[in-house]
């Protein structure tokens, strides 16, 4: 065999184990569509039908009646949305300090905030939630809101985007006579956008998604986010199969939108914060 | 006060009130909570009635408390099984996005996306996929011949086991990226040197593309490790712990003693331990770096 052979084979075996994987990783999502479309009973025929006979769109409309999923949906949308914005705001502010100014205790602070993102919340979840639970704000989107709004990795990620911007450029603002918080509000974050843009995708995705935030703390149906409510449907209608593929598939849309648009500050988010500081 | 130490003075005013707004929010939130736990530990509280000072019997509790044991070995399993596998796929599904291949991004988007997608959303497909009796992935295997397939998520044995596979396939796309990133940063020249002196391509791999790699997987396997250990939402969705006591993690035994049996200082004392766990590992893997690890 010559050289050139064995070089397409070895491309070819390459193809076929990636498309391989690719269909492991992304079959669960199509089968997931699919089911969303089928009768119930049709769900489980094996071998599988990935194209339902009948298409029945009826599925995605009987979901919004069986539970409360447009307030869900409203309520994860508005933390998502405050929380998000909170974090851009105190993350940014922070960041700039600790990238651009020269202050007393800089790197012992910097160290202590590098410290907490290594501890994990689960760790001390206890002890807030008896805190927030003094303020009396259980049950509240609050309490999420105060939880989740300052962030140590936001610092960490957005002060990694400032030090790449050159020091001359806020030298000579500060000359012209700008003050810091001009320095920082019209000059630096125009410049760190993609810090902005990977932020915002980081927290947008981990505030939709959380789990465990919202099962501690919201109690109350007409309070509770969308994960909640779909594992609230999951358990109330186990046995409809079909509808729980619709509303999961619905609660992903969100999320897979985002995603495709920013997919690529996510990536570099990743990216940076892997790479060690 | 002379003119230069007014600047100084001034100039760190202005920074920390740069720093006040995410601070103070970190400070009240998350410091001191973390602070608080280690007291919490030592304490018997419902949050209702008058707190109880006990002392360190919250720790002895844990030796006789067979449940903590079993969540705390259960931790382990999970770990020791997760860690390991994910890091060769991510691996694995790095070198070969690296290569010059066609629909490079899309694949990339394939692989990352079970990360991305709603953790309950998943788990429910996936237990419906994995459905011992209906499931399409007993039903493929026994159109293939296999006589008693697994009965997944159902079974104490095979329950972990489905969990380890769950999480693979759920994290081994971030870790990917992590190692693109690294590939990306290995400088072309050290292969073309390579490839001079006639190198097979296992040979590069092994003499340079691993070295260059290991800073990135020393990160990665801590993170993923403490990510291991405070595995929660998986359990809670996909098992709740069961069946019997078979997936019951540290986190979970931990959540159901705060949450449901309102037992605040025992969880708590569980707690401090996890917390010394993850300690620990950072600062071993750290110590081994230093002995491991070339930076070049």
């Amino acid at each position: 065999m010559n050289l050139q052979t064995k070089q397409k084979i070895v491309k070819l075996s390459i193809y076929i184990l990636l498309i391989f994987l690719s269909l492991v990783a992304i079959v669960p999502f199509i089968w997931m569509l699919s089911a969303s479309f089928k009768l119930n009973k049709d769900v489980f025929t094996y071998p599988v039908t990935w194209i339902p006979e009948t298409v029945r769109w009826q599925n995605y409309a009987d979901i919004w009646d069986k539970i409360p999923l447009f307030t869900f949906i409203k309520n994860t949308a508005k933390l998502t949305i405050i929380i998000t914005l909170l974090q851009l705001f105190t993350s940014s502010l922070a960041a700039y300090a600790f990238a651009k100014l020269e202050f007393k205790g800089r790197d012992l602070l910097f160290i202590a905030y590098i410290s907490t993102i290594a501890i994990p919340w689960q760790v001390y979840m206890i002890p807030q939630y008896i805190m927030v639970q003094k303020f009396g704000l259980v049950d509240t989107h609050m309490s999420l809101i105060i939880l989740q709004a300052f962030s140590a990795f936001g610092v960490f990620l957005m002060r990694q985007f400032y030090i790449s911007i050159p020091r001359e450029l806020s030298e000579s603002a500060r000359i012209d006579g700008l003050g810091e918080f001009g320095i920082y509000s019209r000059i630096m974050l125009p410049l760190v956008k993609p810090g902005l843009a990977t932020l915002t995708i980081f927290t947008f995705v981990t505030i939709w998604n959380d789990f465990m935030g919202p099962l501690i703390y919201l109690n109350s149906t007409s309070k509770k986010t969308i994960q909640l409510g779909l594992r609230l449907f999951v358990t109330q209608f186990s046995a409809e199969y079909s509808l729980i593929m619709a509303a999961a598939l619905v609660t992903l849309i969100p999320v897979l939108i985002v995603f495709l648009a920013l997919q690529k500050y996510f990536v570099e988010g990743i990216a940076t914060s892997g790479i060690k500081g | 006060m002379n003119l230069r130490k007014k600047r100084v003075l001034r100039q760190n005013l202005v920074a920390y009130a740069f720093i006040l707004p995410n601070f103070i929010g970190l400070f009240v939130f998350t410091l001191l909570p973390v602070l608080f736990v280690f007291f919490l530990s030592l304490t018997k509280w419902d949050s209702a009635n008058p707190i109880q000072f006990v002392g360190i019997s919250n720790f002895t509790r844990m030796f006789s408390d067979s449940t903590f044991r079993i969540s705390f070995f259960n931790t382990f399993y999970y770990a020791v099984g997760t860690v390991p596998i994910t890091l060769i796929a991510a691996l694995g599904l790095a070198l070969i996005l690296n290569t010059k291949i066609r629909g490079r991004n899309i694949f990339r988007t394939v692989f990352f996306f079970p990360y991305v997608a709603s953790l309950i959303a998943v788990v429910v497909v996936w237990n419906m996929l994995f459905h011992p009796d209906m499931g399409p992935i007993n039903g493929l295997l026994s159109a293939i011949g296999v006589d008693n397939p697994p009965r997944w998520g159902a079974s104490t044995k095979a329950a972990m086991p489905t969990v380890i596979l769950f999480s693979v396939w759920r994290y081994m796309g971030y870790y990917m990226i992590m190692y693109l990133a690294a590939l990306q940063g290995i400088p072309r020249d050290l292969y073309e040197a390579g490839n001079l002196d006639g190198t097979t391509p296992f040979q590069r791999f092994r003499y340079i593309t691993l070295p260059m790699l290991t800073p990135t997987t020393f990160f990665v396997g801590i993170m993923l490790t403490i990510q291991c250990f405070k595995v929660f939402d998986i359990i809670y969705a996909m098992t709740n712990g069961g069946p019997g006591r078979a997936t019951n993690v540290l986190v979970y035994y931990i959540y159901n003693q705060a949450f449901s049996e309102f037992d605040f200082g025992y969880a708590s004392a569980m707690s401090v331990v996890l917390f010394a766990i993850v300690l620990i590992i950072t600062l071993v893997q750290f110590r081994s770096e230093r002995k491991w690890v070339s930076y070049m």
